[in-house]
Parts: structure tokens; C-alpha cells; sequence
């Protein structure tokens, strides 16, 4: 963990974790035991959540007021660090799931199963399931996408770009889906259906981003439906050095080293938010500095030795222990660097040209009335989120690291803002930040709690699910952004 | 732009000439601007930068300001404006936050003139001074507003919104150090240019952002803005606060403003999203807009008008990549389109009647309401020579007053209630209904009655049509009973009427299982009354088939005269197994209600008590005179329409419900719809839910049994945690209880509850009902004096 002597353990630890998997390859049989730790998340101690649970008395009223299942569940009670947000959060949710809108409930929950089944999401799967039982879905779509209407069916192909490559959507998809027939959508439908798919893509990047537990529930218990897939590596979750250990067992160096880092990095915001652009930066040198941005975050992931292994075996594994797979097609299907995309002369998309304010606000009002105001107030409320604080520091202005971190997830998925400066994510983001927004928001399922450990080492973890409540709204307002974008092409 | 009145320009107010054209840009536009000449105009976009010549009949190109091998950023624009007092001079905002301004004097080919990189975001709008030569001011995302002396390299001042972002700028043309600026949270600021530290006034305009903004050019402190939430408003700046003093709803986000030159209170409109058509409204008129120009085929992005003292030439730059010029005189008047008629009941029975003046003159000498006694009132509203529009605008008033006593409709109610329309032999039924107008004193109507029982039931008909009806359907007397429970029995040719099941929402895959399960039941009860094997075949058909292929039924398997009546049946009596299915009693109630549906004695011969019937009639087939079924036909369509000219609506609808098929076919569908509805209208009117349900539900007209199929969902909330219960309506999903119990059974009520308004106990209608005839008291225990009527 710490560049101390720990490092080489956690090479091994890593090497241990591709020969689990490859005992996972050999034996199917093997389950991973459900981890032993209590609390809402994996990666983040219980006393942290819980002590702010107690404390609010505010969560418990939203949780009454909007959650579908009635009680607290563990994403909320995560998210419950960051009430403001989480009101937002929650009202949308319960507005696209159980208020006035053009598809029945039960499609509703279904539509939630297949977007988180794309990410082997299994703790919103099993939610959703129970929600899809319990809204009279019928039982028998639950053995997988040949059961359901072909007209749901007709969905997964969108929800397949949505949920990896989100620019590949085009006007003819929705066309293909909106055409008169037996099977067609409706606009409003479709559109209903596109926000919840990008809302359960991001969910589950914060699912995974936050090592969120299973939820402990006896009454689920009923067999059939639950499914377990195991998402953090055992060997991983044993290995519980959480900072507080980290910082103890490793040497003082390492608090020092971490703490310089902290320093210099506001230091460089401060910098930053000061110093006017050199007007040097001319506008090839932006370009390059966004083309730079977009390649790097092409090595930021399979930089990362320990995942070095070919992707195909990779995926194989995932999709031989999941039960999930029976909610999507093409599993192999998975987030290709937009990048790598550019080379075959993708346009990248200006987002000045199709924002949420103008554009997709609108369009997304107009079909479905009201959740443009819920979705706008939410991604205006992650967006200007701030307690002023960094780490132990206080009164820190964190905009330019906030816009740093949106508009990063937004490059990987190819959109691009004129007026921002790429270099700025360079000089903010370390690498392992890097590693860990790649992983969060392209391939949530890979995301270990060594990932969320090792990078901004000195800051709470109420600010690390800060993090992770930008990346998820960043994800789906870029997903968004791309479908509206077809439908307005398919409309004019 | 036209905020130069002051300005006369060479060629003179009323100079301009030209016509209706367009012409094609390589790239979409961001916004346009006129030159002061009126003869050249400025494109720009993320990458065009393009200055036309306005000429006569066509735009042409005269220069491009994009020069440069790398088209750099700088030149990416979000907004143009040219000054109004130099023809040179010109002033960009670019995407990446750089205002730049040209000067078309210089002599080399790039004739980029200036670059002030101060802001850090986009810049959403520049605006020139109307009268200062060297002062320009910008708007951007990053919430800040600059103004820059073009004399000097950096700005003069910064005023911060204290917002996010700046939508639009722009300077008053009456005051000289005033400008308004909006912003993406809903407001509008005022700003002295001399005071930079903070606004003169600040208010919230809309809900959402504030797009743009415009003053108006001659009244001093009138300003236009567009928002997001669809509105345009018109505020009135003098007064200590700011006045909303029009307002008009547009159907999409307000993305543009300008008011129309000398025309003092029009003014034009585009919209950022979906609404491609530029609208010029006189904001007196918030409704209809004045004129509509529809040439664009993707969104406007850019309005102007050519010049500032004429108001016929607009020129209108968009994302499909034109440029246009539009001629007043081409627009399209929706004022035109629109119904100028209006119409409405009073509360004593008085009509009120609006139409056009000339119609109301045409027509008041003929008296077409005679009869009633006529009280006319003629409003005349004055004509404004101003308005282009006062000709359509005048229109009369007429109220016609009902005579006292004379409106008495006791005769409607009664029949209406008491008049039997579907559930027992058409003989019955006729007998029955003959009865009641006898007994109301309608000899005629009764007569009617009595004759259509004797045409249609003297019994050789019936024999003949039910033979008729055997041959089309080979054995197969049990199918119209599946049909009444099934949901796939719909015909390929009816696809996209089946659809309507989607206004059922949440019950809708609650249907799909209860359809499998209904097709097992009546496989059950099919299997004794007929034992062949023709619904094999039709059942196989479902089994085999997917979930959506349960829809769509094979054309052969339909008896040709089915698909008229096919919908209706299948949408109500499944309706109510979904509510009924668990409550015994009502069950029965409702099988019996089934065959009723149909309305038509087909379906019905498939019910053993009709069954007899028609055996019966089959045995006194001997004193018939063997006349073709349909020769009467054609005189009781004619009845009917007599009837419904006649006023008496009620006669029509009840005797095309009795008669069902038989007169159906030869009433061509929209007759039959209009009398649908506005018998139910009528009955409606009198509050006569159940009976305007009745007819609905034994309508066959599709678009009246749509009727019952919107809004159906009925909200019920858990009695312990007073939170909606979703899913089913009588266990709750949070505290896992059973909501509503019977106080006399003490089981869970799943199909109709009824409570007692006093102490809110109650529970199954049956046990209550029985429960009160015992006692006066609450089967609760509660000691409250329960009352059932």
C-alpha cells in the first residue's frame, strides 16, 4: 500500500487474486464465501456510516418518504453522508420508479435488472427482483431475457451501448425501436426506459465504487432469486488494511509522503484557480492536451499490471460464475476506450453543442414530464456539492477539482468542452485517482478495495463517496446526453 | 442590430425589397446578425464564419472570416453581433471563452482584430453598445460579465452574477449606462456599467434558465425574456419593481426574443429544442400567435430582423444549415386556422354562443334556434386599426335563455334509468323499454319499441340468423365464451387499437397471467358443453406461442363479423377478473354480466339460458314468413336518424345498443360515435355516471369504450403507515399488513370495500349490507350508529 515495505505483500496479494480466479476457472463450484464484513460497504468501516447514521434524523425521513422498499438499505445509508444529495437522489429514484410515467412498474424494475446485469451488478439485481415480484412482475421473465416480451427484449441493444459505448447510439437505433409495429416503443416510453437504464449504469458504478455490502436480509432468502456473485476476490477483503492500519503498520515516511501529496495537490488548485491560462495554450495545444487526456485514460487501466491478463479470460470468468448473464446479450460486449474509437474518426462530441441545460433538459421534460427538474436539481447538486473541506484542511475552494472529475469521466466517454483546459485534469487527478475513475466508471466490476484505498490516502471516506456520487451523476449525464442526442436526431 | 432608431440608414425605411429565399451554409449556425446597411448579414457557427449579401433574390457570399489552415477554437462561435454604428466592426463569443473582434477595414485576409481570453468559460454572448463605438460587454458560463474598451488590450470592469451562468447581455437602448443580463437560475439582474460591485435590481423571471433577453426599442424600460420553462415575458422596468406584464406560453424553450420593429408589441421567438418554426406574437395576444414561419427544418438558432424601422424582413439562421429571409406577407397566419367559435352551457340551461361577426350576420336571419324563446346580447369589441388581425378578431355574443319550465328533462332521467339496454332477450328488452316511454307518456317512443320488437323478433328471423351464425362458426359454439375472457383474440387488423391496454398501465402484465390462467378455465368449462374439438386447435395456439404472439390471432380462427365487437368484449370482462377473481360472490355476479357485453344475441347463444331460447324459437320457425334478415334494416337506420335529428338523442343510442349487430353495420362508424357521445355527454350532465358507464361499457364504437380506459388507476393508501400502496391494494408494501379488513368477517377485502363515514369501519359489501339489516350498530364494536343506503 504504502510505498514503504508494504508494496511488495500487495504484489502478492494481487498475483493471489488471478490464481483465485483461475481455481474459480477450474472449479465452477467454488463460491465466494460472502465477506465477513458487517456495515453498509466493504471498503468502508461501519462506525464511519453508522455514526452519521445515527446522528440524522433527516435520512430516516427521505427513507420513508421515497424509498420503494421502505427501509434503509445500504446504498442509501452510504449516500446518507451527503443528506443534501441524497434527497435528490432519492426523489428521482422514487420518481422514475413509482410515480406517474408512461411504463408499468413491474417493466420498470425490469429495465433496472437489465441495466445492472450488464455490470454483473448482483445486489441491484436482487433488489430489483424482489421490487419486480412485489409489483406483480411475473415470475417467469426472471429466467432470463427469452421470457419476456420481445418488447422488452427489443431494449437490450441500447441498453448494451448505453451501458459500454454509449457513442455508438444513433439515430437508427431509436428509429429501429420507435417504428410503427408490433413491438414498438413509444417516445415517452423509450425515454422513461433510457433514464432508467443510465441511472442503474451509474448506480452500479457506485455500487461497485463504494464495495457496497449485500444487503443482510432474511426474507429475501427465498432461493431462486438470489443471486451471488461475488464481486471483491476474497483474498482481497482479508486483507483488511484500511487506512487507519495502513498508516499504523506503515512507516512514518509514509504518512509524510501522503501528507506532501495532499499538500501539493491543493497547492496546485490554488495554483490553478489563481494563475490566469498562459495564453501560450494555444488551440492546437488544447486539442492535444484533450487527445492526450483521452489516450491516457487508454493505458490508465491496462497499465495496471495486475490486469494485464487478456480480456477475453477475463470476461469468460466473469460471465462463466455469474447467473446474471441471463438478463443480456453479447456479454463480451465492454467499455472500448473512445480513444482507440477516435482512430476510426468517431466525431468527438462538443458538449457545447448538446448540453443538459439546453438541450437535453428539454427533450427529456417534454417526454416525460417532470424528471427533467428532478434529474437537473440532482446534477446541479453533485455538481456544486462542497463542504469547503479537503482532508483535514478546511475552507478550500474544491471547484476546480470537482469540474476536474466530471469532466474527466465525460472525456473517457468522448465528450469534450471547449472551454476546459485537459491539462488541469493532469496536474489534479494522480494516476491512481486515474486508475480508479477508469475502473469505477468503465468497468465497475473490477473495482477492488485496494483501488479505493490506494489513492487519496489522507482524505475521509465521506469524501471518497464524494467522489463516487460525481463520477456516478458524471457517468449518467453523459450516457443521457448521447441517447437524447439520437432521439433529437431521430425527431428532426 | 435594429436598436439603432436613431440611425437613418441609406437606404431609407421603406427601401428594403426582396422576397421569401434561402440559401445553404456548409456548416449549422450559432447566430446571425444584420449589418446597419440591411444588405449583408453575418453567420456564425461552431464552424462557419460567414459574412452574405442580402440581395434581391438571393444571398450571396461575400466574405469568410474563417481563414487559416487549423481552424483554431477561437473561431468556434456561440454568438455573433455586428456594431450598429460600424460597418466594420465585429465582435464574436467562441465556445472556448474568447471574445474576439474583427475588423473588416483591415487589409489582409484575417482580419482577426482583437483577443481577450478572460473568461474561463464558454462566453454565451457579446453586445455592442448601442451608441458607444468602443464598448463592448460579454456573458458567460463562468457567471461573470465583462465590458471592454476595444481601445484598450484587458477589461474595464467585471461584474460578478453571483450565479452560475450568464445567458444573455444586453445593453438598454433607451438608458445609456443600463444593461439586464439573465442567468441559468431563473434571473435577471440590472447593472449600471459605472457600478460594478453589485446590480441595481435583481429578480426571478423564470423557472429554469433565462435564454435571452430584449428591450424594447422605442418604450423605454419594456424587456423581453425567454426561459427554458417555455415563456416569454414582458416586464415592465420603470416601475420600483419589476412588473410582469405579458406573458406568453410557447410549446418548447424559449431559445430567442426580438421584438418587431415598429410594430409595438410584436415580437419574434425561436426555441432552443423540437419546435423548429420562428413565431411572431403580439403579446396581447398570448394564444394564437400573430405569424409563423415554418422554413426551417431543424431548430432556429439565430433571429434578426433585417432592418430597425421595418418590420416585414426577418432573416432567421439554423441548424439544418441555412440561412433564410422571411417576407411578413408569406407567413402563415394560425389565426387563420383556428375555430373562432365558442360555446357553453350556463347553469340554468342558458347557451352562450361567440362566433365572427360576419357568420353570427349571415345567419341570425334565419333563426335557427326557433323555438326558443331568444334573448340575443351582442358584444362588439373595438377595432384597433393597429392590430393586423382586428377583422378575425370582432365576434358577437349571442345567450340564448331556456324558458322557465319548459327545460324540465324529468322524462330523460326517468328513461334513462329505467330503460334496459343488454341482458335479457331483445323481445324482453323491447317489451320493457316500451313500457317505460309508455308510462312517461311517449306514445311515439313507445310505439317504436313495439314495432322494432315485432321486426326483429318474429321468430323466424331469429332462427334464420342464428343458423347463419352456426354455419360461419362450424361447431364451435363455445369460442365466443374464450373470447370473452381472452386477451389474444384480437384480430391482426385491430394491432394497433389492441394497444389501448397500454392506457391500463400497471394492470397490464397482471392480464397477461391472468389470460393464461382464464384460457385454462374455460378449456375446463368448454369441455362439457361441447366436447368437439375445435377450440383444441385455438388453445394450441396459445400454448405454442410466445408472450406477445398471445395478441395476435390467426384471421381463420375469426369469424368474419367478429372484429367489430371483439375489442370491447375482451377489454371490460377482463377488467373485472383482475378485481373480482378472488371474491366469490361477485365472480358469479360478473359470469353473468359477460354475455351481456356483447350486447349482440351471437355471442350470447354460446350461454346455455339463451341456448334454450333460440331453441325455442327454432320451434315456432313455422309462422314466419321467411322475410331476408336485413329487409328492415335500412327503415330503422332511417328512425334512428330521424331520432337524433329530432334531438332525442337517448332513442338512438338505446335502440342501436338493443338492436347490436343487426343495425350496426348499415350506421357508418362516426354517426354512431357522435351519437355515443353526446348521449353520454348528456348524461353526464345529469349526473347519470351509471347508467353513461353502462353505455360506455355496451358501446361498440372504439373510441367510446376507449373512454372507460383512461385514468384507472385508483391510488389507495395503507391505513397504518398512510403511504401509497403500489402493487396491490390490499396489503401494504412497507409494514407488510393487510389494509383493509372486514369488521364482520375479519378476512382481508380485495375486491369492494365499504366503510361507514362516520367511524371508518366496514369491509365486503355482502357482509355489511347483511350485517346492517340485523343491526343499527357498527359490527365494529365501536358503538357508532352505522347507516347504509
Amino acid at each position: 500500500m504504502n510505498r514503504g515495505g508494504s508494496s511488495p505483500s500487495a504484489a502478492a496479494n494481487y498475483l493471489l487474486c488471478t490464481n483465485c480466479r483461475k481455481v474459480l476457472r477450474k472449479d465452477k463450484r467454488i463460491r465466494v464465501s460472502q465477506p465477513l464484513t458487517r456495515g453498509p460497504s466493504a471498503f468502508i468501516p461501519e462506525k464511519e456510516v453508522v455514526q452519521a447514521n445515527t446522528v440524522d434524523e433527516r435520512t430516516n425521513f427521505l427513507v420513508e418518504e421515497y424509498s420503494t422498499s421502505g427501509r434503509l438499505d445500504n446504498i442509501t445509508q452510504v449516500m446518507s453522508l451527503h443528506t443534501q444529495y441524497l434527497e435528490s437522489f432519492l426523489r428521482s429514484q422514487f420518481y422514475m420508479l413509482r410515480m406517474d410515467g408512461p411504463l408499468p412498474l413491474p417493466y420498470r424494475h425490469y429495465i433496472a435488472i437489465m441495466a445492472a446485469a450488464r455490470h454483473q451488478c448482483s445486489y441491484l439485481i436482487n433488489m430489483h427482483v424482489d421490487e419486480f415480484l412485489k409489483t406483480g412482475g411475473i415470475a417467469e421473465w426472471l429466467n432470463g431475457l427469452e421470457y419476456v416480451p420481445q418488447r422488452l427484449k427489443n431494449l437490450n441493444e441500447i441498453n448494451k451501448l448505453l451501458a459500454h459505448r454509449p457513442w455508438l447510439i444513433t439515430k437508427e437505433h431509436i428509429q429501429k425501436l420507435v417504428k410503427t409495429g408490433e413491438n414498438n416503443w413509444s417516445l415517452p416510453e423509450l425515454v422513461h426506459a433510457v433514464v432508467l437504464l443510465a441511472h442503474y449504469h451509474a448506480l452500479a458504478s457506485f455500487v461497485f465504487g463504494s464495495g457496497i455490502n449485500p444487503e443482510r436480509d432474511p426474507e429475501i432468502s427465498n432461493g431462486f432469486r438470489l443471486i451471488s456473485v461475488n464481486n471483491f476476490c476474497v483474498c482481497d477483503l482479508a486483507n483488511d488494511n484500511n487506512i487507519e492500519n495502513a498508516s499504523l503498520t506503515g512507516s512514518n515516511f509514509g504518512i509524510v509522503d501522503s501528507l506532501s501529496e495532499l499538500e501539493a495537490l491543493m497547492e496546485r488548485m490554488k495554483r490553478l484557480q489563481e494563475e490566469r491560462e498562459d495564453e501560450e495554450a494555444s488551440q492546437e495545444e488544447m486539442t492535444t492536451r484533450f487527445e492526450k487526456e483521452k489516450k491516457e485514460s487508454l493505458f490508465v487501466v491496462s497499465g495496471d499490471t495486475f490486469h494485464s491478463f487478456p480480456h477475453s479470460d477475463f470476461e469468460d470468468d466473469m460471465i462463466v460464475t455469474s447467473d446474471v448473464s441471463r438478463y443480456i446479450e453479447d456479454p463480451g460486449f465492454g467499455y472500448e476506450d473512445f480513444a482507440r474509437r477516435g482512430e476510426e474518426h468517431l466525431p468527438t462530441f462538443r458538449a457545447q453543442d448538446y448540453t443538459w441545460e439546453n438541450h437535453g433538459f428539454s427533450l427529456v421534460n417534454r417526454l416525460y414530464s417532470d424528471i427533467g427538474h428532478l434529474l437537473d436539481e440532482k446534477f446541479r447538486m453533485v455538481y456544486n456539492l462542497t463542504y469547503n473541506t479537503m482532508a483535514t484542511h478546511e475552507d478550500v475552494d474544491t471547484t476546480t477539482l470537482r469540474r476536474a472529475l466530471f469532466n474527466y469521466v465525460h472525456c473517457m466517454f468522448g465528450i469534450r468542452y471547449d472551454d476546459y483546459d485537459y491539462g488541469e485534469v493532469n496536474q489534479l487527478l494522480e494516476r491512481s485517482l486515474k486508475v480508479y475513475i477508469k475502473t469505477v466508471t468503465c468497468y465497475p466490476e473490477r473495482t477492488t478495495k485496494r483501488m479505493y484505498d490506494s489513492y487519496w490516502r489522507q482524505f475521509k471516506h465521506s469524501e471518497k463517496v464524494h467522489v463516487n456520487l460525481l463520477l456516478m451523476e458524471a457517468r449518467m449525464q453523459a450516457e443521457l446526453l448521447y441517447a437524447l442526442r439520437a432521439i433529437t436526431r431521430h425527431l428532426t | 442590430m435594429e436598436k439603432m432608431s436613431r440611425v437613418t440608414t441609406a437606404l431609407g425605411g421603406s427601401a428594403l425589397t426582396g422576397r421569401t429565399m434561402h440559401c445553404h451554409l456548409d456548416a449549422p449556425a450559432n447566430a446571425i446578425s444584420v449589418c446597419r446597411d440591411a444588405a449583408q448579414v453575418v453567420v456564425a457557427g461552431r464552424s462557419i464564419f460567414k459574412i452574405y449579401a442580402i440581395e434581391e433574390e438571393q444571398f450571396v457570399e461575400k466574405l469568410n472570416l474563417r481563414v487559416g489552415r487549423k481552424p483554431s477554437l477561437n473561431l468556434s462561435c456561440a454568438d455573433v453581433v455586428w456594431h450598429q454604428m460600424d460597418e466594420n466592426l465585429l465582435a464574436t463569443a467562441a465556445t472556448n471563452g474568447v471574445v474576439v473582434t474583427w475588423n473588416l477595414g483591415r487589409p489582409s485576409r484575417n482580419k482577426q482584430d482583437q483577443l481577450f481570453t478572460e473568461h474561463k468559460r464558454t462566453v454565451n454572448k457579446v453586445c455592442f453598445h448601442p451608441t458607444e463605438a468602443h464598448v463592448l460587454l460579454s456573458g458567460s458560463q463562468d457567471g461573470f460579465m465583462k465590458c471592454f474598451d476595444l481601445r484598450r488590450k484587458d477589461s474595464v470592469s467585471t461584474f460578478s452574477g453571483q450565479s452560475e451562468s450568464v445567458r444573455d447581455v444586453q445593453f438598454s437602448i433607451r438608458d445609456y449606462f443600463t444593461f439586464a443580463s439573465t442567468f441559468e437560475n431563473g434571473n435577471v439582474q440590472l447593472w449600471d456599467i459605472r457600478r460594478p460591485d453589485r446590480c441595481e435590481r435583481m429578480f426571478t423571471a423564470h423557472n429554469g434558465p433565462v435564454f435571452c433577453c430584449d428591450w424594447h426599442p422605442e418604450d423605454r424600460g419594456w424587456l423581453a425574456t425567454g426561459g427554458r420553462d417555455k415563456m416569454v415575458k414582458v416586464w415592465d422596468m420603470t416601475t420600483p419593481r419589476a412588473k410582469e406584464m405579458h406573458c406568453v406560453q410557447t410549446i418548447a424553450s424559449v431559445a430567442r426574443v426580438k421584438w418587431r420593429p415598429e410594430c409595438r408589441h410584436h415580437l419574434a421567438t425561436c426555441s432552443m429544442m423540437v419546435d423548429h418554426n420562428i413565431y411572431v406574437w403580439d403579446v396581447r395576444r398570448p394564444f394564437v400567435p400573430a405569424a409563423m414561419f415554418e422554413e426551417h427544418r431543424d431548430v432556429t438558432t439565430g433571429i434578426a430582423w433585417r432592418h430597425p424601422h421595418d418590420p416585414c424582413f426577418l432573416l432567421s439562421g439554423s441548424k439544418d444549415s441555412t440561412l433564410c429571409q422571411h417576407l411578413f406577407r408569406d407567413a402563415s397566419q394560425p389565426v387563420e386556422r383556428a375555430n373562432p367559435e365558442g360555446l357553453c352551457y350556463g347553469l340554468f340551461g342558458d347557451v352562450a354562443f361567440a362566433a365572427k361577426d360576419s357568420l353570427v350576420a349571415a345567419e341570425s336571419g334565419r333563426k335557427p334556434y326557433a323555438g326558443d324563446r331568444r334573448h340575443p346580447i351582442f358584444f362588439k369589441r373595438k377595432l384597433d386599426p393597429a392590430e393586423p388581425f382586428s377583422g378575425l378578431a370582432s365576434s358577437a355574443l349571442s345567450v340564448f335563455e331556456t324558458e322557465p319550465g319548459g327545460g324540465s328533462m324529468s322524462w330523460f332521467v326517468d328513461t334513462a334509468e329505467r330503460y334496459a339496454l343488454a341482458g335479457r332477450p331483445l323481445a324482453e328488452l323491447c317489451d320493457h323499454n316500451a313500457k317505460v316511454a309508455r308510462e312517461l307518456g311517449r306514445n311515439q317512443v313507445a310505439q317504436t319499441w313495439t314495432m322494432l320488437r315485432i321486426i326483429y323478433c318474429s321468430p323466424g328471423l331469429v332462427s334464420s340468423a342464428s343458423l347463419n351464425h352456426s354455419v360461419g362458426k362450424g361447431s364451435s359454439c363455445g369460442l365466443p365464451l374464450i373470447n370473452s375472457f381472452n386477451l389474444k383474440d384480437m384480430t391482426p387488423g385491430l394491432g394497433s387499437e389492441t394497444r389501448l391496454d397500454r392506457s391500463k398501465g400497471d394492470t397490464r402484465s397482471d392480464t397477461v397471467l391472468l389470460d393464461s390462467s382464464a384460457t385454462l378455465i374455460t378449456n375446463e368449462d368448454n369441455e362439457e358443453t361441447e366436447g368437439s374439438d375445435v377450440p383444441a386447435d385455438y388453445l394450441l395456439g396459445d400454448v405454442e406461442g410466445e408472450e406477445d404472439e398471445l395478441y395476435p390471432l390467426d384471421p381463420e380462427h375469426v369469424h368474419p363479423e367478429e372484429p367489430e365487437y371483439v375489442l370491447p368484449q375482451e377489454a371490460f370482462p377482463l377488467r373485472h377478473e383482475i378485481l373480482d377473481t378472488p371474491s366469490g360472490p361477485e365472480h358469479l355476479q360478473d359470469k353473468a354480466d359477460s354475455p351481456h357485453v356483447s350486447g349482440s344475441e351471437a355471442d350470447a347463444a354460446s350461454l346455455a339460458p339463451v341456448d334454450s331460447f333460440s331453441l325455442l324459437s327454432i320451434s315456432h320457425a313455422l309462422y314466419d314468413s321467411r322475410l331476408p334478415s336485413d329487409f328492415f334494416s335500412v327503415l330503422v337506420c332511417d328512425m334512428l336518424r330521424f331520432y337524433a335529428e329530432q334531438g332525442d338523442v337517448q332513442m338512438a343510442v338505446s335502440v342501436l345498443i338493443v338492436l347490436g349487430e343487426r343495425v350496426r353495420k348499415d350506421i357508418d362508424e362516426q354517426t354512431q360515435e357522435h351519437w355515443y357521445t353526446s348521449y353520454i355527454d348528456l348524461l353526464q350532465r345529469f349526473c347519470l355516471w351509471n347508467v353513461s358507464n353502462e353505455v360506455v361499457k355496451l358501446s361498440t364504437s372504439r373510441a367510446v369504450s376507449c373512454l372507460n380506459q383512461a385514468s384507472t388507476t385508483l391510488h389507495v393508501n395503507c391505513s397504518h403507515c398512510k403511504r401509497p400502496m403500489s402493487s396491490r391494494g390490499w396489503v401494504c408494501d412497507r409494514c407488510h399488513r393487510c389494509a383493509s379488513m372486514c369488521a364482520v368477517c375479519h378476512h382481508v377485502v380485495k375486491g369492494l370495500f365499504v366503510w361507514c363515514q362516520g367511524c371508518s369501519h366496514g369491509g365486503h359489501l355482502q357482509h355489511i349490507m347483511k350485517w346492517l339489516e340485523g343491526s343499527s350498530h357498527c359490527p365494529a364494536g365501536c358503538g357508532h350508529l352505522c347507516e347504509y343506503s
